[in-house]
């Protein structure tokens, strides 16, 4: 009986896959491109069009100033004003002066004249740099009933800073209703051109005021008084920023508590939540990323700055995929999660911290929605070469990439990836022209496929290096795009080879560790552990990589590459982790250091160990990296924080810290009881 | 030896009555306490049931008239399948016309002409479409549980009692839609295998005693009117339940003019209270919308409350002393001071018992003289946010008149879908509210893409005066509030321009005394309306809660929301009709009633769908902010919620109680724990 169990299990999960695959076949037949007919149209005459976009049903419209001065006066508002007069002892006049302030320099407000301007404009310069831009017309007539029903918040991927114009030139196109974005106030020091954003229906926000009362309040307000009456759909993005490596970040609650506010306090019935996910086959600020990666400061945002990235216009960025994910109902999220009556107690417009259970059901809803982003996201063949290129330096043959591509494909496709694949196309033509896309990444030279700077690296210096782990990050910043796609199965796959078990529980404990090591670093959803097992496992059984038999799980013969690819993907992170969790251990370092410091001088730690040659994989200069590494030791409580005056301080706890290097060397751990009793 | 000792005292105390009235009470000051010793005289004396119809005629002319409207066999006068009066019932005649029977209410006898069109555009109902429910009760019950040596002590007690399978089935519900629609479709369960009527307090202390002494379950009844499940038998009880029916302990004991109090027996419907004292120019001003058959019993025992409770209060307020038999003794106070600092109210663990502790037989409630004025009045809001807000500052204000109550767009067009035949349009001013109703039945449902074109042609048939009042007011929008004002006529007048003059404020138009005076006779009969749909295979039922101020209208748009998607996905084929009102206001919040019906052609078992929605509107409610009940109760419908409401160790306090108290459950309706 009990052998039956774990085969009723995958049976499952065959079902819900094969499901999940025919969508995601059809997928790919509905998207439209929206450039074909801006090609073949008149611009000017397309932004002077009718624009009537469908409204929230229980709309009463107001213009943004009216909106500005309800917000001021709310309750909550005037609390916090209250509040601070009684603390600072300065008049409540000057308080509110301040708050109206800082909705002015917030608010958005939206004019037809800007926003046809912008679509003018827009239709030229994307005309310019995009290929196509694909949409999926469905997602749109969900999306617009889904406004007319109840408020609705938009959450769109965050890569470029082309998202959420491209999303409002989007919503305009379809005559839906532009979208009023949480956008980071460094756009604000733009010139006229941030004018215009805000026009656009874009509003602006510090990135950080954790302890200003006053600039929370007016500000959450104002999203929850727009989400309320359903001015405009909210549009934020729940990453916070956008991505540099091309891999999902973890979700950020503090908007998306404030968007749940008006629901779980009963201000509106329901509130629909529209995961979008927008995939770039080339990045605009892929070169950026790299740089910003391994310490250049980003670029402060400047209308100059914008008009110097003409250049970029020239170039050709292929084509985007914008799939606007099914309306999720914020109701059913709730229903018997989160019991509202907690809200009750308080007057509802005094500031609180949401509950244990209230976070518990943000942080598993916002990484819902970020793994809903990932699901929809559609994969380049550039993206397919990548993962085979970076597992090839310095670089392989033409003929080998074409044939390790073509195999990735295939695999891909059986773990669920959508992949934009050319269809009436020879492979040798897809990626011959992949490659001229990414002349600045890598090369080809006598049928060799390299990477960029490659061929430069005659000597090992630090600038060097910098220079090739540039490429590298670039290169990298495509593969991680396809990450999530293999990250259960490959995590099984690992552990499969680190455990050199055929027992079931030994290899669910080895992946159980492994995804708590990585879930900073990879989105998994909260509590969802044996499931993430059950299709990593299940995807690899599917692949024929791995086949039961009597309880025990046995690579097959033609398995071997693909457990081997797969760990080798995953390589990177598992050298790099080691790398930077040994780091602490080693003699020279400081007891007492800060997040700041640990990366400057862990930076120079592996510079040099690069030089040596003791690591194979510079991916691990990357501050991400070294961030979520970081982030993870102290989950572990391998590393403790401390609040001092100075700030936060970390102090290495090294038992704890010696035990965490040894698992994830040869990670084994005893299982808990409690898990195998579910399996 | 025995019995000779026993017979002086009563003599004694007879002649005492007879003594006490002869003197009309309430006209000298000896009033208060010669009626005191009547009240045990009468106690003792109906004892014997023999002693108790000679008493009656005396007691007629004297302190109280001993005769209530409701007899022993109730069902001669009331339904056994639905609300009220069996002469009372809303039909439609052979033209298809509505109607309602009978002649005891201002309504009846009249002719609705827009029912039948508010019935099919508001429910998709049709005439043809009728149910055919049982034409008479289904008596083929269980047979009686009642072993001999009970049935020995019993007939020994000499108080009527009854086995008759009628007189259990009608005693074995209240007027929850789930326990109508069974009656209707002749399904039994579990019923009371006795029904007794004591009549007076003593009747009940010995049957309670007798009941301890044989372990037998006893079900307090008063007037019925429960809307909570709570007079629903327990199905697996086996004990032998005793319906104690306390309608016929329907005596006003005294009156005390000086303290402004009356001692009633607590088996006396609201009307009769209200009529008796009537008689002497008091009033206890509690009435609740079942007041014609609820009892006073039945108030305390559920918390009751009254629409004009803003002059007089709620049951909680009136009370000065209550008499209780339960199982442990007698509990009452010692004195009837109107305030005490005596620990925890006692009082406070009878009201709101349920039936769970014991049989509440004698009331000291308050009364007061019988308003010199009275006056009605209506005033339209634009919508219903502004006339929550009027109600609001009315309250902050604390100038509310005895009854203010705020009626949404789809009730208010349903109260005026009822208006009568003889009120036309050539009438007077005063008819715009039902004309501009009338239209919006018209206009809301059948007619709605010629919204302009019918109105302009309807508003030139009216007075230019109306068209310039009402513009700007979206009939589908506004919403009307009816008041009730009482007291001395000057106070009256001058509250009334209070109030007019608030709503102004937030846009609110003064829309007449007959629109507000229409509203208030609804009241009473817009219950019967239920057994009219449920022939058309309508099924309703109304529930209500209480709010603070600031999530009224939240609420309200949540639980209307939820009723309706709830009837979508349980598959209800039919826009359910979900519509609510502000029915009362208090310092710190309001009591909502919310309406809730929908056609259920269709669907096999309608029942179980309708107590699902229910289900979740009241979760709704709770998550938003509203309680458990305002007055209705808790019965055995909304107990599941009472820990979630009160915490486990709020239940354990009155689970502690109830052990003392009851530790044998001889009060074993199961209401509330």
């Amino acid at each position: 009986m009990s052998h039956m169990a774990p085969n009723t299990m995958a049976g499952t999960t065959v079902d819900s896959l094969y499901s999940q695959k025919d969508t995601t076949l059809n997928k790919r037949e509905r998207f439209e491109d929206l450039m074909e007919e801006r090609r073949q149209s008149s611009d000017l005459r397309y932004a002077m069009r009718c624009y009537t976009p469908v409204v929230y049903k229980d709309l009463v419209p107001r213009t943004p100033s009216a909106l500005r001065s309800v917000v001021l006066k709310s309750d909550p508002v005037q609390y916090v004003i209250k509040q601070l007069a009684k603390e600072t002892g300065e008049s409540p006049d000057i308080i509110s002066d301040e708050a109206s302030d800082i909705l002015e320099k917030m608010g958005h407000s939206l004019r037809l004249s800007i926003v046809r301007f912008f679509a003018f404009t827009l239709s030229k310069i994307f005309k310019m740099l995009f290929h196509k831009v694909h949409v999926n017309e469905e997602g749109i007539q969900k999306l617009q009933q889904a406004i007319q029903e109840y408020p609705v918040v938009v959450l769109p991927s965050h890569r470029s800073y082309i998202d959420f114009l491209m999303l409002s030139y989007i919503m305009y196109t379809y005559d839906l209703s532009l979208p009023v974005i949480a956008a980071g106030m460094d756009f604000m020091g733009m010139k006229i051109v941030g004018e215009m954003l805000r026009m656009s229906g874009a509003f602006f926000i510090r990135r950080s005021f954790g302890g200003d009362k006053l600039y929370w309040a007016v500000f959450s307000e104002y999203v929850k008084t727009i989400l309320r009456n359903g001015d405009a759909p909210v549009e934020f993005f729940l990453e916070g920023t956008r991505s540099r490596t091309g891999k999902s970040l973890m979700p950020k609650l503090g908007l998306l508590n404030i968007a749940m506010e008006p629901f779980l306090m009963g201000e509106v019935f329901d509130m629909y939540l529209v995961p979008i996910s927008i995939s770039y086959e080339r990045i605009l600020e892929e070169s950026l990323y790299a740089h910003e990666l391994l310490g250049v400061p980003k670029p402060k945002e400047s209308t100059s700055g914008l008009l110097k990235a003409r250049k970029i216009l020239s170039e050709n960025f292929g084509s985007i995929h914008v799939y606007f994910g099914q309306p999720v109902s914020v109701r059913t999220l709730a229903t018997g999660i989160v019991r509202r009556s907690h809200y009750n107690l308080l007057p509802r417009h005094i500031p609180r911290k949401p509950s244990e259970g209230v976070h518990r059901f943000l942080d598993a809803i916002g990484h819902r929605l970020v793994v809903l982003q990932q699901k929809n996201m559609v994969i380049s063949p550039w993206v397919l070469m990548a993962t085979v290129i970076i597992q090839n330096l310095p670089g392989l043959t033409l003929t080998e990439l074409t044939r390790q591509t073509l195999w990735l494909k295939t695999i891909a496709e059986i773990f669920g990836a959508s992949i934009d694949w050319p269809e009436n196309v020879t492979p040798d033509k897809v990626i011959r022209s992949s490659l001229a896309l990414r002349h600045n990444i890598v090369k080809t030279i006598k049928n060799q496929v390299v990477l960029f700077q490659e061929d430069v690296l005659a000597e090992f210096t630090v600038e060097m290096i910098f220079k090739h782990t540039v490429s590298v990050l670039m290169c990298a910043s495509y593969r991680n795009q396809i990450l999530h796609v293999f990250v259960r199965p490959a995590l099984v796959a690992i552990a499969f080879q680190n455990t050199q078990s055929c027992k079931r529980e030994d290899i669910f404990g080895c992946f159980s560790y492994l995804r708590e090591v990585f879930s900073d670093e990879f989105v998994f959803l909260p509590g969802n552990l044996v499931k993430d097992f059950d299709e990593g496992l299940y995807l690899l059984m599917k692949s024929g990589a791995i086949h039961m038999s009597q309880a025990d799980l046995h690579m097959s013969e033609k398995g071997n590459t693909t457990i081997s690819f797969l760990s080798v993907m995953f390589e990177p992170f598992l050298e790099g982790y080691q790398v930077i969790f040994k780091y602490p251990l080693h003699p020279e370092f400081a007891d007492d250091f800060t997040e700041k410091s640990f990366i400057a001088a862990f930076r120079t730690y592996a510079a040099e160990l690069i030089l040596t040659g003791a690591i194979k994989y510079n991916e691990v200069l990357s501050t991400d990296m070294q961030n979520n590494a970081l982030a993870a030791l102290i989950r572990l409580g391998a590393v403790e924080k401390f609040k001092t005056a100075e700030g936060i301080i970390c102090k290495v706890n090294k038992q704890t810290l010696g035990r965490v290097v040894d698992m994830l060397a040869v990670p084994r751990i005893p299982v808990k009881n409690a898990a195998v009793a579910r399996l | 030896m025995a019995s000779e000792e026993r017979e002086q005292p009563r003599a004694r105390q007879r002649l005492r009555v007879m003594a006490g009235h002869l003197r009309r009470p309430g006209t000298g000051p000896a009033a208060p306490s010669t009626a005191e010793p009547a009240a045990t005289a009468t106690a003792t004396a109906t004892a014997t049931a023999t002693d108790c119809p000679a008493l009656e005629p005396a007691a007629a002319d004297g302190a109280a008239k001993a005769t209530g409207s409701i007899p022993r066999r109730r069902q001669e006068i009331l339904k056994w399948n639905g609300w009220g009066y069996r002469d009372s019932k809303f039909t439609f005649n052979k033209k298809g016309q509505g109607e309602f029977t009978g002649k005891r209410y201002r309504l009846s006898g009249m002719i609705l002409p827009a029912l039948k069109e508010w019935m099919e555009k508001s429910f998709g109902a049709s005439l043809e479409h009728k149910t055919t429910p049982r034409t008479t009760p289904n008596l083929d019950l269980p047979l009686s549980i009642l072993n001999e040596e009970c049935l020995k002590d019993l007939k020994y007690l000499n108080i009527p009692f009854s086995q008759d399978p009628e007189d259990r089935l009608i005693r074995s519900h209240g007027h929850c839609l789930h326990e109508i629609f069974a009656l209707r479709e002749g399904k039994v369960q579990r019923v009371p295998d006795v029904v007794i009527w004591p009549s007076c307090h003593s009747d009940v202390v010995k049957i309670v005693q007798l009941a301890s002494k044989h372990n037998v379950c006893i079900i307090p009844f008063g007037g019925g009117t429960s809307v909570s499940d709570a007079l629903e038998c327990p199905t697996d009880e086996k004990r032998t339940i005793v319906s104690l029916d306390t309608s016929q302990m329907n005596r006003i004991m005294w009156i005390d003019e000086k303290n402004l109090t009356a001692h009633v027996e607590a088996g006396i419907t609201g009307q009769d209270l209200e009529r008796q004292l009537s008689e002497y120019g008091y009033c206890t001003g509690h009435e609740p919308d079942s007041m014609e058959f609820s009892s006073l019993g039945g108030w305390v025992a559920t918390r009751a409350s009254g629409m004009k409770k803003n002059i007089y209060g709620n049951i909680e307020d009136l009370i000065v002393h209550i008499k209780m038999v339960t199982p442990r003794g007698v509990v009452e106070k010692s004195c009837q001071g109107p305030r005490m600092s005596t620990g925890p109210d006692i009082y406070h663990f009878i009201m709101g018992s349920e039936g769970t502790l014991g049989v509440v037989t004698e009331v000291t409630i308050k009364m007061r003289p019988l308003p010199e004025y009275q006056k009605y009045g209506s005033i339209v809001f634009p919508d219903f946010e502004s006339g929550v807000a009027c109600l609001r500052e009315v309250a902050r204000q604390r100038c509310a008149p005895a009854s203010i109550r705020l009626m949404d767009n789809t009730q208010f067009q349903f109260g005026d879908a009822k208006h009568g035949d003889e009120e036309s349009c050539e009438n007077s001013n005063n008819v715009k509210i039902i004309f501009i109703g009338e239209w919006i039945v018209w206009i809301g449902h059948a007619l709605k893409p010629q919204v302009a074109s019918i109105f302009t042609s309807f508003l030139d048939g009216l007075k230019k005066f109306y068209i310039t009042k009402f513009k700007g007011f979206d009939p589908n929008e506004l919403c009307v509030t009816t008041l009730l004002f009482e007291g001395a006529r000057e106070k009256v007048l001058q509250q009334e321009k209070h109030v007019y003059d608030i709503a102004a404020k937030f846009g609110g138009l003064a829309a007449g005394e007959d629109n507000g005076q229409r509203g208030y006779m609804l009241t009473f009969v817009i219950a019967y309306i239920r057994d009219l749909g449920m022939d058309y295979y309508i099924i309703g039922e109304s529930f209500e809660t209480s709010v603070p101020w600031d999530r009224v209208l939240d609420l309200c748009r949540n639980v209307k929301e939820k009723l309706v998607k709830e009837c979508k996905e349980k598959g209800v084929q039919f826009l359910p009709l979900a519509t609510c009102r502000v029915t009362q206001t208090y310092d710190a919040g309001a009591c909502v009633y919310f309406y809730f019906a929908f056609n259920y052609r269709g669907i096999s078992d309608p029942i179980s769908v309708f107590e699902q929605i229910e289900a979740s509107a009241r979760e709704e409610i709770l998550e938003n902010g509203g309680s458990l009940s305002h007055h209705h109760g808790v019965g055995k419908l909304r107990k599941r919620w009472l820990k979630e409401s009160i915490s486990d160790v709020g239940v354990g306090m009155l689970k502690s109680v109830k052990k003392y108290v009851d530790p044998n459950n001889i009060f074993g309706n199961r209401n509330l724990l």
